[in-house]
């Protein structure tokens, strides 16, 4: 009986570890990679710090995500929400340092308001979340683009602080994400509110069942995922100086940042992942974009091994179970 | 009395005998918007105002009705719009100004989607990829593929013999005056998926794998060869889409973006089920049609294309909202 329950466990032992054991891979590789062409410059803490600051936008905006792919949803909007969020603090600033903490407040506002909304047309009206987030994003994209050229606007220089800043010879963005993804740990595995998005991503009826009131947990993980993404808006404005409404888009962090959280181990259908998942995706991805810079890939064939890198990542443990997936 | 009682419990038990219980809204909502274009724009009752609608919203009812076929098995196909430009870009590669080729690149083209559509379906069936994120990466790696094919600027034109399906028009007809060749392929995939997808065992399995896979399974449904023919025929659709796409437009690196997402609002529109089960190939092509009349509606009464992202939005959102509503009312699941 015992060998029984092991053999039972070792799968989901394997499953728990992998984005561990992925992430392993990628480093493996590109200190390979980074030795075997001899650019040991690459190997150095500056290096892993500077890895770690290019993915800063889609690590905000993938915790985010987590919430909302944990809990049995998925948010689309959120590179839109980006954008917005950048286009909007610039115009309220618009070079204004006294502007600043006026137009963090309205921007974590409209984060909030989205989410909100993404989150009653996903409950009360019974969308599917995919269509409800998808029709959100088109509207925002709207409203986006026929106020474009009225906003102008830039962030004052003090503001950038957020982007360039360091704080104790660390990036104080890296230091923001991380402050993020701890708070967001704490949430998930100390309190209530994180053990009910599991339970109403793992099955929604007996979770209600149970007395959990789960439109709220749905409402609030929507929240939380589009404050993160304006968040991260926030934080692209600073590094760029003034927002567009293209900032979202182009660096598709809406299909990046659910890839990213896939990788991470957390599945789509929801209740099963976690935050550390998604930070090693964040990592792997990262990571793979600079392997292939240490390596010269062309731009293009880039493109094509990232797709191919991200199904066999998910592949690499949706392969062993037994569930029949749409 | 107790007859009375039998009959009034089977009327509203009738809609679960698999027929479509009454006439999908989708036809009511496009016949109005029908009849607004054409107060807005008299001269759409003209042959050429309609034929010219009909043709431009050709590519996009074949691809609804490629992708209510992956809708229906439960997933979604991402990968065509990226599909539609390999087609374009992978064509005029090809032909090299050449207008002798066309007869082999087209069936170049098609095998190309069929290997888009095996691949798409392997995935999801046997390494169990969710069909989002495997379509996804497929839609990346044929981005990518088109980019490095063309080396980043697609250069070039169509030759008059390829671009013969999506522009010419058969002069001469009567009554209609001009027909089209875009409409006849549309007639003629649309009629081929409708009796794939309704009469035939493959479109029932397909109806029930969406419905419940693993009661389709333990019926002896074969599920992957279902899945993967599903995948299949939208990427076929989607080539047939690419090649009409390349009579009427140049040849650039972003025809097909944002289709694969157009596709699947058509479907909704048409009153399909995400996450599969429900969907039928008449109602997604009306809602291709009715998508590309709002569209047409929206330019009719001058609105700037920002308005008409916005609008797109909130019906898409409305047209589940009412399905939904009409499904719970039915008291069906």
């Amino acid at each position: 009986m015992s060998t029984a329950t092991l053999i039972k466990r070792l799968p989901s032992r394997i499953e728990r570890y992998s984005p561990a054991l992925l992430l392993a891979a990628a480093l493996l590789i590109y200190v390979a990679i980074a030795l075997s062409l001899g650019l040991t410059r690459f190997l150095t803490p500056e290096a892993a710090i500077s890895i770690l600051n290019r993915s800063i936008a889609l690590g905000m905006t993938a915790v985010g995500q987590t919430f909302a792919i944990l809990v049995g949803s998925i948010d689309l909007s959120v590179a839109h929400l980006i954008s917005a969020s950048a286009v909007v603090s610039s115009a309220i600033m618009n070079g204004d340092p006294a502007m600043m903490a006026p137009a963090v407040v309205v921007v974590l506002l409209m984060g909030a308001l989205v989410g909100t909304l993404n989150g009653l047309m996903i409950t009360r009206l019974e969308v599917n979340p995919l269509i409800a987030t998808l029709g959100m994003a088109l509207i925002i994209q709207g409203c986006l683009a026929s106020f474009h050229g009225k906003f102008g606007g830039s962030v004052p220089d003090a503001f950038q602080f957020f982007a360039y800043g360091t704080v104790l010879g660390l990036p104080f963005s890296l230091m923001v994400l991380a402050v993020v993804v701890v708070a967001a740990w704490v949430v998930l595995r100390f309190t209530r509110f994180g053990s009910n998005v599991y339970s109403v991503g793992g099955n929604r009826d007996t979770a209600r069942a149970a007395g959990i009131k789960t439109n709220r947990v749905v409402i609030a993980s929507h929240i939380l995922c589009s404050l993160c993404a304006s968040l991260s808006g926030l934080y692209l404005a600073s590094r760029l100086k003034s927002g567009s409404p293209w900032l979202g888009t182009e660096g598709a962090y809406d299909l990046e940042s659910i890839a990213v959280v896939v990788i991470g181990g957390t599945i789509l259908s929801g209740g099963k992942g976690g935050i550390w998942g998604t930070v090693a995706g964040v990592v792997i991805f990262s990571l793979i974009d600079s392997i292939f810079n240490l390596a010269g890939v062309d731009a293009f064939a880039k493109q094509v091994m990232r797709g191919i890198i991200i199904v066999a990542a998910v592949a690499f443990y949706a392969v062993r179970s037994k569930r029949i997936v749409a | 009395m107790s007859q009375q009682t039998v009959s009034s419990q089977q009327a509203p038990g009738a809609p679960r005998s698999g027929r479509l219980p009454k006439i999908n809204p989708v036809f009511f909502v496009l016949a109005a918007l029908l009849v607004a274009i054409t107060l807005s724009n008299p001269n759409f009752v003209e042959p050429t105002g309609y034929m010219n609608f009909l043709k431009r919203a050709a590519p996009l009812a074949i691809l609804a009705a490629g992708q209510i076929y992956v809708i229906v098995s439960g997933g979604f196909d991402l990968s065509v719009g990226s599909l539609i430009t390999l087609t374009v870009v992978g064509s005029s590669m090809l032909l090299n100004n050449n207008a002798d080729a066309t007869w082999w690149v087209i069936p170049i083209m098609y095998a190309v989607g069929l290997a888009v559509g095996v691949v798409n379906g392997l995935v999801v069936s046997f390494l169990r990829v969710p069909s989002l994120i495997a379509t996804l990466g497929m839609m990346i790696t044929l981005n990518g593929a088109a980019f490095m094919w063309s080396s980043g600027s697609p250069r070039g034109y169509l030759p008059e013999t390829f671009r013969f399906f999506g522009r010419v028009n058969i002069q001469g007809i009567p009554l209609i005056q001009f027909l089209p060749v875009a409409l006849l392929v549309m007639l003629a995939a649309g009629s081929y998926l409708f009796w794939l997808m309704h009469r035939t065992n493959l479109g029932r399995m397909l109806h029930a794998i969406g419905d419940n896979p693993r009661a389709a399974q333990m019926s002896g449904v074969p599920i992957e060869r279902v899945r993967i023919t599903a995948f299949v025929v939208s990427s076929l659709s989607a080539v047939t889409a690419g090649i009409l796409l390349g009579g009427f437009a140049g040849v650039s690196t972003d025809v097909g973006v944002g289709y694969e997402l157009q596709a699947i609002t058509a479907c909704v529109i048409g009153g399909a089920q995400l996450l599969g089960g429900r969907g039928s190939v008449p109602a997604s092509i009306a809602g291709a049609l009715t998508l590309t009349a709002i569209f047409t509606l929206l330019n009719f009464i001058g609105l700037p294309k920002p308005v008409r992202d916005v609008v797109q939005g909130v019906i898409l959102i409305v047209a589940v909202v009412l399905a939904t509503y009409r499904r719970n009312r039915a008291g069906g699941t």
